[in-house]
């Protein structure tokens, strides 16, 4: 089967700013903006930016405390995408093996009429 | 420079000569028998084919021929597109010869990120110089970093 790329995921942490957020947020737990801004070389507007992507894609979720928005990474959603990249991997892994197979035997298969 | 886009690298070291291997990628009979369960190709460039498995038809276009090192094609896109980047995924088999031995490199890639304003571009140039690469190491280190619940 085809695998079915998930556009909005691979988009979400395609970019290395918000990989950045994403993984600030995985080792704090929960975080606001304020926080994750003091955390990165880019502006709150962009930290906000970032999160609303990352939100859209399904990979964080808002929660309010007070006056503050708490952001955390949906765990779930997280391991689709390494699951999803990972059988990408694997099913052409599967099918390098049968293209080696295939070519070596058919290469036997004309060295063994040579002989 | 393109936006980071969904990249996966594999390659295979093959006991057979190039020639060999580039039959075995590129002959839809031979196609078939690694890949779909039906395979038609129009092996030039531009050329269609036609991967199906099961009850589901992908449709692809080759882009490159390049007998016998380079062949790649575009498939997963949207139905009644014309494949290109940014709604494709790029499948591209590259074959030196090592000695008698072939080694096969395959690389799929896609879905890139459409381009950003250039204001955007501009703040984020600093973090994109250090941080462009593939993302599967990183997201399999954030994931390994990540506590469990």
């Amino acid at each position: 089967m085809t695998p079915d790329p998930d556009d909005e995921l691979w988009s979400a942490i395609g970019d290395p700013s918000r990989r950045r957020v994403l993984d600030l947020l995985v080792r704090r737990g929960e975080a606001s903006a304020s926080w994750l801004a003091g955390q990165v070389p880019f502006s709150r507007q962009a930290v906000s930016k970032h999160l609303a992507v990352l939100e859209e894609a399904g990979l964080v979720s808002p929660r309010k405390q007070g006056r503050e928005v708490l952001y955390r990474v949906e765990a779930a959603r997280l391991d689709q995408a390494t699951h999803a990249m990972a059988q990408l991997a694997s099913q052409w892994d599967r099918r390098l093996d049968a293209i080696k197979r295939l070519a070596e035997s058919a290469h036997a298969k004309t060295k063994s009429k040579e002989s | 420079m393109p936006m980071t886009e969904l990249q996966i690298e594999r390659e295979v070291l093959i006991d057979a000569p190039v020639d060999v291997v580039w039959r075995t990628i590129t002959q839809p009979d031979q196609v078939q028998q690694w890949f779909a369960d039906r395979v038609e190709l129009d092996l030039k460039q531009g050329g269609r084919g036609l991967l199906v498995f099961g009850d589901q038809d992908d449709p692809l276009v080759i882009e490159t021929v390049e007998p016998p090192t380079r062949f790649s094609f575009r498939w997963n896109y949207p139905a009644g597109e014309k494949p290109g980047p940014g709604n494709s995924m790029l499948v591209e088999f590259t074959l030196a010869a090592e000695g008698e031995r072939t080694r096969l490199r395959v690389q799929e890639t896609g879905h890139e990120l459409h381009a950003w304003p250039e204001s955007e571009k501009n703040r984020y140039a600093e973090e994109h110089r250090e941080g462009w690469g593939t993302f599967t190491d990183r997201l399999a280190r954030l994931l390994a970093e990540r506590p469990h619940r």
